[in-house]
């Protein structure tokens, strides 16, 4: 991919050039890809949602090199925020209130007030975004908090029990008061409203967003605003990534005791690692709730924070550009399979052999085995920036020569 | 600014059964390069461990610059004003050797999380400011032409000069080395001798932990000897090459 560079650091032009090219395909995708259906822009917005988390996830462990096992905890609270913020999940949880705790009941509906006891929470895009952002953050630190003097395996098993914490409590805190409806989960969540214009479409034109005179499909609408968050959290990343902060978090991944004796608190700068992570996927899972309009515990299960490991340790662990790579692989080439394995085996066999799902855990699982016995930095890890090559002292030649 | 730089007092710390260090304590004047001395096991690096806030001593008072320090986290004591270096190189290996000195900047410096990413103009000056002082370290050192080599394939030298610049990034007032000629050639520890020597003549205080005892002698303005983790000498460098208990217990026959 010799034409294809985005190694800003050691050919900006070229970098440059690149970026603006991905940014134009990126742009014209949905217009291509809604001639053969709805189903494509769907898997890409999902896909960008997954990229999002992933690069979350980049910058514990990649950055921070701090191996967390339970990332979709934060993508749970995102979207749980969006459902309770932007639902009539509210009115609920107080009813609920009045009719267990009836004192606390009563002062939630003097305090809310009878619009918000009658329909629920309903905010803004632009609150929901932050406030999820934030709140992701303040768990991501909480999270973090009891994992700094762990290392290694230790801190992965303890983040994986937090994730399924966060999983079990969305499951159960349905009882004594109803707070996020157990495993039914949230459903009827608001679509995102950006200045007015409701993303689903208004009701009744199947789904068509109407913006400046064009009309175009809702999915196309979310994929618009889905990019340009990704577009956001990526550029967050890369100024995280060279910065004082970023390399604090280097030096902590390389040898923590010397970053401890060069001044880094090295306690505070896990914890911002933590948080930062989390906002990005708090933020994500806000979207990934308005966009669905129903969230439940099953979607945050431990296969999908190892799916979101996966995707960073596949595309190139630290590297944002093979970040976002493994995000694509990894989020859009199972759905991608689904459409085409099944009607492939129907042509050619007759029967469907082997089942779509099936058939993406085993690729899923070659992929992982696969990549890490011949790449194991990844599919695009980082370039090295180095003024003298790599000496491969595995090729020595019959004179005993090395050979560079 | 205090003539007396680093005054440490009766520090004592066991593992289990082992008493590591037994009434410990040296006394550091500003400027000086200070040597401590003592086989191996004899509680050199402990020490070391100890005054810059890795181990947590039994017992012990410290005091930096007539101020008494706690040495309880590491990054503190690096905030107080003691840099170190490691027995066995620690180094960020992935990082370049430029920004592996730009990381020794990190305790002076102060932009984060909201510099790292709007970069206005306090943020974009830190950042270039911390580069050039960077830079210049490394070309003090004598490294500044591998600045943007990846660490870990430095030659085994220069990693340890690296860490020397690293260390002095932190803007210390006592600079601390442990071992920092282990495996090195004669020609090589010439080199670093000079290096220290010209560190000295900047202002800084050195503390050193080495075996290479003719390379004490001639740099050292003070010497302290530990064995068995106690004190058994301290003095200027003849006086210690001469007496009989630090001859019995360390520097054997033929010095």
């Amino acid at each position: 991919m010799a034409f294809m560079t985005f190694d800003m650091k050691r050919n900006p032009q070229q970098a440059r050039i690149s970026l603006l090219a991905l940014l134009a395909l990126m742009i014209i995708f949905p217009m291509i890809a809604q001639h053969f259906g709805n189903s494509w822009v769907r898997i890409m917005d999902m896909a960008l949602l997954y990229i999002m988390l992933a690069l979350g996830l980049n910058v514990v462990v990649g950055f921070a090199g701090l191996l967390d096992l339970g990332y979709i905890a934060f993508y749970a609270i995102g979207a749980y925020t969006a459902g309770l913020l932007a639902s009539p999940q509210f009115a609920a949880v107080i009813e609920s209130f009045v009719n267990t705790y009836p004192d606390v009941g009563n002062f939630l509906v003097w305090l809310y007030g009878p619009q918000i006891v009658q329909n629920g929470i309903h905010l803004s895009l632009w609150l929901i975004v932050p406030i999820s952002g934030v709140l992701a953050a303040i768990f991501g630190a909480l999270l973090g908090a009891p994992t700094l003097k762990l290392r290694g395996d230790y801190l992965a098993i303890v983040t994986l029990g937090f994730g399924e914490i966060i999983r079990i409590f969305m499951n159960n805190l349905n009882a004594p008061v109803n707070i996020t409806n157990g495993p039914q989960g949230i459903n009827l969540i608001d679509p995102i409203r950006v200045f007015g214009v409701s993303l689903a479409g208004e009701p009744g034109s199947g789904s068509m967003v109407k913006v400046f005179g064009m009309s175009l499909p809702s999915v196309n609408a979310y994929y618009y605003l889905f990019l340009v968050l990704c577009i956001f959290v990526i550029f967050f990343s890369v100024r995280l990534q060279d910065s004082r902060l970023g390399r604090a978090w280097v030096a902590i991944r390389e040898d923590e005791i010397a970053a401890k004796a060069m001044g880094i608190n090295t306690r505070n700068v896990k914890l911002l690692a933590f948080a930062m992570g989390a906002s990005f996927g708090g933020v994500a899972g806000a979207m990934f709730g308005a966009f669905q309009g129903f969230v439940s515990p099953e979607s945050f299960s431990l296969t999908e924070s190892i799916a979101v490991l996966a995707m960073v340790v596949l595309g190139g662990i630290g590297h944002i550009p093979g970040v976002v790579l493994g995000g694509v692989i990894l989020a859009a080439l199972p759905e991608v399979l689904r459409h085409v394995v099944e009607p492939l085996q129907m042509a050619i066999f007759g029967r469907v052999w082997i089942d779509a799902e099936v058939l993406r855990q085993l690729l899923y699982g070659l992929a992982m085995v696969v990549i890490m016995l011949t790449r194991p930095a990844g599919l695009w890890p980082s370039p090295r920036h180095e003024d003298r090559p790599e000496v491969d002292h595995t090729k020595v030649g019959t004179t005993g020569e090395v050979k560079a | 600014m205090t003539q007396t730089l680093l005054k440490i007092r009766d520090v004592s710390k066991r593992f289990g059964g082992l008493q590591a260090l037994n009434g410990v304590g040296i006394t550091i004047e500003r400027g000086q390069i200070y040597g401590l001395i003592g086989p191996n096991g004899a509680g050199k690096t402990t020490f070391f461990n100890v005054i810059t806030g890795l181990y947590q001593p039994d017992t012990g008072s410290f005091e930096l610059d007539g101020k008494p320090y706690s040495p309880s986290a590491p990054h503190e004591v690096a905030k107080a004003g003691i840099a170190r270096t490691f027995q066995n190189i620690r180094l960020f290996g992935e990082m370049t050797v430029l920004e592996n000195v730009m990381v020794g900047c990190h305790v002076r410096t102060k932009q984060n999380v909201f510099g790292a990413v709007f970069r206005h103009k306090a943020a974009r000056d830190e950042e270039a400011a911390i580069r050039a002082k960077s830079q210049q370290l490394l070309d003090f050192v004598g490294i500044g032409q591998f600045a943007k080599r990846t660490a870990r394939h430095l030659s085994y030298g220069d990693q340890r000069r690296l860490e020397i610049a690293r260390a002095l990034a932190t803007d210390p007032q006592l600079l601390a080395l442990d071992e920092p000629a282990a495996g090195m050639n004669a020609t090589e520890k010439l080199g670093l001798r000079e290096l220290l020597v010209k560190i000295q003549a900047e202002g800084k205080t050195i503390l050193l932990i080495e075996h290479d005892v003719k390379l004490m002698m001639g740099l050292c303005n003070r010497i302290t000897v530990l064995d068995y983790g106690k004190p058994i000498a301290e003095g200027v460098p003849a006086d210690v090459q001469k007496n009989p208990a630090v001859i019995e217990a360390y520097l054997g026959a033929g010095h």
